[in-house]
């Protein structure tokens, strides 16, 4: 507790010193400081940072300065004659102690801070983060609700060329939605290899390990979209995974949970239907688009060796029992998923119809999601 | 000049002729200009991987090159910088310069010394020849975290192993080398507290190095069992974590980045003195800082791994550990400014580029101290104000000072004086576009930019094209400096035997210019 009254006081008068500074500079696209994100953590995590760039500003200032002194007055082209001073035990001590106790002055309030973004106790709501090349698994972990989040259709349509095009990289297909004013704790882990969440405004940032769990949290306190991305070189699409967050009152959160779990029961119901060729392909190609294409590309040809082609291979033309059971289950030791704990029974089946029957396959069968129900 | 001999008695045992000479020389100066040269073409290999890389990020949207290539781009760029540019070009200037500042004739282990450098042109050649493989090159990142470079690496990886554990070799023998000569050949009277900065300097690092490069080779082996061995070291799946695979890599990662900035230390504490015309303030807390500043470098490795989700008392300790650092290398800055006060000062190229690295290195010391804390370092984690940092300390920092070496020993080397005009004109080149190339990476990284990706969002659009344009600059500045160089080598003014006024030390003060094939015959005496 002394710690945060302590640093209290320094941050009031840092925070006002820098930001009549810097809003002055500060432009759309010249953006050059960190944000404060407008929320107790993020605002206390700028203010340490403003401490700590304020105390390199004045050490700079003199220890340059020094050297400029030097440079312009101490210089043989003027007549300067040296010195022959080496050595000074009590200047030594001096220039050791000072610094020691800047240092002290700035782990005080950085333990205070670096506490409290390690409580993540007494959560109103958990949601586990689960991230996956190349995208993020969001289950709200007392909510029964549980989906994936993808970069967006406009954004992946935009890489050859963006210009103009809202929040390029930084847009998702499904944002998690979450409650203002109520604390989130999050839970990160990982299906394949390490990737980080970070939304720079809500102060989080923590690596999404495989096999482990670490937990981070938010308390948003204004309705808004927050927007990040993933912060861990996680291969090839590692700078095409954002995250989006919509923080929304508590009656819209109660809201989208009850549309998600509709739609969760909707999708659920429409493994039992029968599909039609046309219908599996046209629906098809759209889940090839979002989940297959960033590896097999988007006409089928793939990278060979390391991402096959669909076209012509032997599982996408051959036995339709293994074509299932590649797409279901992965392939292990390759980047190939198990899309059964990503996609729907009809999404499998219409992509697996798609891949036989387009990309250049004329294989002419086709799978319903009933018996794709009846293999999970 | 009583124990140094002349040039023509020198002649009866010079270099042998032709390829054979380089091959198999044993001789410290042959040696050491042999690394000099590999640092030089590794400097312009890694640097044009960096080129491919502002390329692409000169405008949002993917241009030029896949993510896939991009991500063996920086990767390689990286591995080539750290291991083949820097850390040769020091270990080829502690060749040419340990024997003649300790008032040896060579170094202890000539034989050693030839294999050690002959090792590096095969395992950087294997580590290039990944990038025509199938499945294209190593793409994890320089530091290569598991599982991304064991189960979802490409087959190449393997010789990226090999290639590591080669010059991992080849920087042990080095070290040893390096102790062996400084602790059994100093001449008469050369304590080790009249030792130069430089030579001591590199007495830690090579401490360092042994210390360190086999945990290096460690992390290596666990990697290649894991992927072809079954075992799990780094697979939570069969018991292991993928994060004590940072924790190895980084026991080995933050002594390594001392690796690359001590030597420089003791290159800026030699070129200073000189063109200040005043003693090296404070020697001996120049040595006590050094050594301060290598036992801590064991103690602070997971300062690069805050977000990995460390126990909060873990994350405190190395958080204080970390700034706690501050202090010696505060010493150092504050030691070299003292110098320069009330000195006598002229601005001939080395001094340019040392006072340019005091300078610039500083502000990378600021960012590492930023970094060191622990709360705000989550913010920082992963993006360019990190990118910003490094480039700051290993260009700005052990880059400059190397060409600073350069500059200042040169003349003691070749007998000829560089163009000074042409020095100038590089300094400046160099240092106004390395900053327009680095220095807005500190604010798109603030503003959220992530490293390691091939594309951003279109907020970051006007800083990364500054940046790439400094970096192109920047890049020309070096094929300009491969220029100077050669012209110099290939002649130039002569240099006097004390080469500056106020050089001190026995290559200036008991050596010709250039310095003979055998630098000291008879061991000098050191008053």
């Amino acid at each position: 507790m002394i710690f945060r009254r302590l640093s209290k006081h320094s941050y009031v008068l840092f925070t006002a010193l820098m930001s009549s500074l810097l809003a002055t500079t500060a432009q759309a696209d010249y953006e050059l400081n960190m944000t404060d994100g407008r929320h107790a953590l993020s605002q206390q995590i700028y203010d340490l940072h403003m401490i700590v760039l304020w105390i390199c500003v004045i050490i700079g200032i003199g220890v340059f300065g020094a050297m400029a002194y030097s440079i312009i007055y101490h210089r043989k082209s003027k007549g300067a004659k040296a010195a022959t001073f080496h050595e000074s035990t009590t200047i030594e001590i001096i220039w050791t102690l000072v610094p020691l106790a800047v240092l002290i002055a700035i782990a005080v309030p950085a333990t205070a801070t670096l506490l409290d973004l390690e409580d993540t106790s007494e959560a109103d709501v958990n949601i586990q983060v689960t991230g996956i090349q190349w995208k993020w698994r969001y289950k709200y972990l007392d909510e029964d609700v549980e989906f994936i989040s993808s970069l967006s259709e406009e954004s992946r349509n935009a890489i050859p060329d963006p210009t103009g095009v809202d929040n390029y990289l930084l847009d998702v297909d499904k944002p998690i939605v979450v409650p203002v004013n109520k604390k989130i704790r999050f839970l990160f882990t990982a299906d394949d290899v390490i990737h980080a969440w970070w939304v720079p405004e809500l102060a989080v940032k923590q690596d999404a390990v495989p096999g482990f769990i670490n937990d981070s949290w938010a308390t948003i306190e204004e309705p808004g979209i927050y927007r990040g991305q993933c912060a861990e070189l996680c291969g090839k699409d590692h700078g095409f995974m954002p995250i989006v967050v919509n923080a929304v009152s508590e009656p819209e959160y109660q809201e989208w949970l009850v549309a998600m779990r509709a739609e969760a029961a909707a999708v659920a119901a429409a493994a039992d239907q029968e599909f039609s060729m046309d219908e599996l392909v046209a629906k098809g190609e759209s889940v090839y688009a979002a989940n297959c294409s960033a590896c097999h590309g988007p006409t089928g040809a793939g990278v060979p060796p390391v991402f096959p082609a669909i076209t012509g291979s032997s599982v996408a033309t051959g036995d339709i029992g293994a074509h299932i059971d590649i797409i279901m289950n992965g392939k292990t030791g390759t980047a190939m998923q198990a899309f059964k704990t990503q996609i729907s029974d009809v999404d499998i089946a219409a992509v697996v119809t798609f891949q036989r029957n387009s990309l250049g396959n004329t294989v002419g069968d086709l799978v319903q999601p009933s018996t794709i129900k009846s293999l999970r | 000049m009583s124990t140094a001999t002349t040039h023509d008695e020198h002649h009866d045992h010079g270099p042998a002729s032709g390829l054979m000479r380089w091959v198999t020389t044993t001789n410290h100066k042959d040696i050491g200009t042999l690394y000099l040269w590999l640092s030089f073409i590794m400097l312009l290999t890694g640097g044009a991987m960096a080129m491919v890389i502002r390329a692409e990020l000169f405008q949002p949207g993917l241009q030029l090159v896949e993510p896939n290539f991009f991500n063996s781009m920086t990767t390689m760029h990286g591995l080539i910088m750290v291991f083949g540019a820097i850390m040769p070009a020091f270990v080829g200037l502690a060749n040419w310069l340990i024997p003649m500042m300790i008032g040896a004739p060579d170094m202890a282990l000539p034989r050693m010394n030839n294999w050690s450098f002959w090792i590096l042109p095969f395992a950087f050649t294997m580590l290039a020849s990944t990038l025509l493989m199938e499945g294209g090159a190593p793409a994890f990142g320089w530091t290569f975290y598991a599982p991304l470079s064991t189960t979802y690496a490409p087959d190449s990886t393997d010789f990226f192993i090999f290639a590591v554990h080669l010059m991992g070799i080849s920087s042990v023998m080095g070290a040893i080398n390096i102790i062996a000569t400084i602790l059994n050949m100093r001449a008469p009277g050369m304590t080790l507290m009249k030792m130069p900065l430089f030579v001591w300097t590199w007495l830690i690092t090579a401490y360092l190095l042994i210390a360190v490069m086999p945990v290096l080779a460690g992390a290596v082996t666990m990697m290649l069992t894991d992927r072809h061995f079954g075992t799990s070291f780094f697979d939570a799946a069969g018991g292991g974590d993928p994060v004590m695979f940072q924790h190895i890599f980084w026991f080995f990662g933050h002594p390594e980045v001392y690796i690359m900035i001590l030597p420089a230390f003791g290159i800026i504490s030699a070129i200073i003195p000189t063109f200040a015309r005043k003693p090296l303030f404070g020697y001996s807390s120049m040595v006590y800082a050094s050594a301060s500043i290598a036992i801590l470098s064991f103690m602070v490795w997971a300062h690069h791994m805050f977000t990995t989700g460390m126990p909060v008392a873990g994350e405190l300790y190395f958080m204080y550990a970390t700034i706690l650092i501050a202090v010696p290398t505060g010493v150092k800055i504050f030691n070299w400014v003292s110098t320069m006060w009330k000195g006598s000062m002229t601005f001939e190229t080395p001094m340019l580029w040392a006072l340019g690295f005091v300078v610039m290195f500083t502000i990378g010391g600021f960012s590492g101290l930023m970094l060191g804390v622990a709360p705000v370092d989550t913010q920082y984690h992963d993006t360019y104000f990190v990118v910003a940092h490094f480039h700051y300390v290993l260009v700005t920092g052990a880059l400059y000072s190397i060409i600073a070496a350069f500059y200042y020993w040169v003349p003691k080397w070749t007998g000829n004086m560089y163009d000074e005009k042409l020095g100038k004109i590089h300094f400046w080149w160099s240092t106004i576009s390395v900053n327009l190339l680095f220095f807005p990476q500190h604010f798109i990284g603030l503003a959220g930019m992530p490293r390691r990706i091939p594309d951003y969002a279109l907020q970051f659009a006007e800083f990364n094209m500054i940046s790439s344009i400094g970096g192109f600059a920047f890049g020309l500045a070096q094929v300009f400096f491969l220029y100077i160089v050669v012209k110099t080598i290939k002649g130039g003014e002569k240099a006097t035997d004390e080469v500056w006024e106020g050089a001190t030390g026995l290559e200036f003060e008991q050596l010709p210019s250039p310095a003979p094939y055998h630098s000291f015959n008879t061991a000098p005496e050191v008053k």
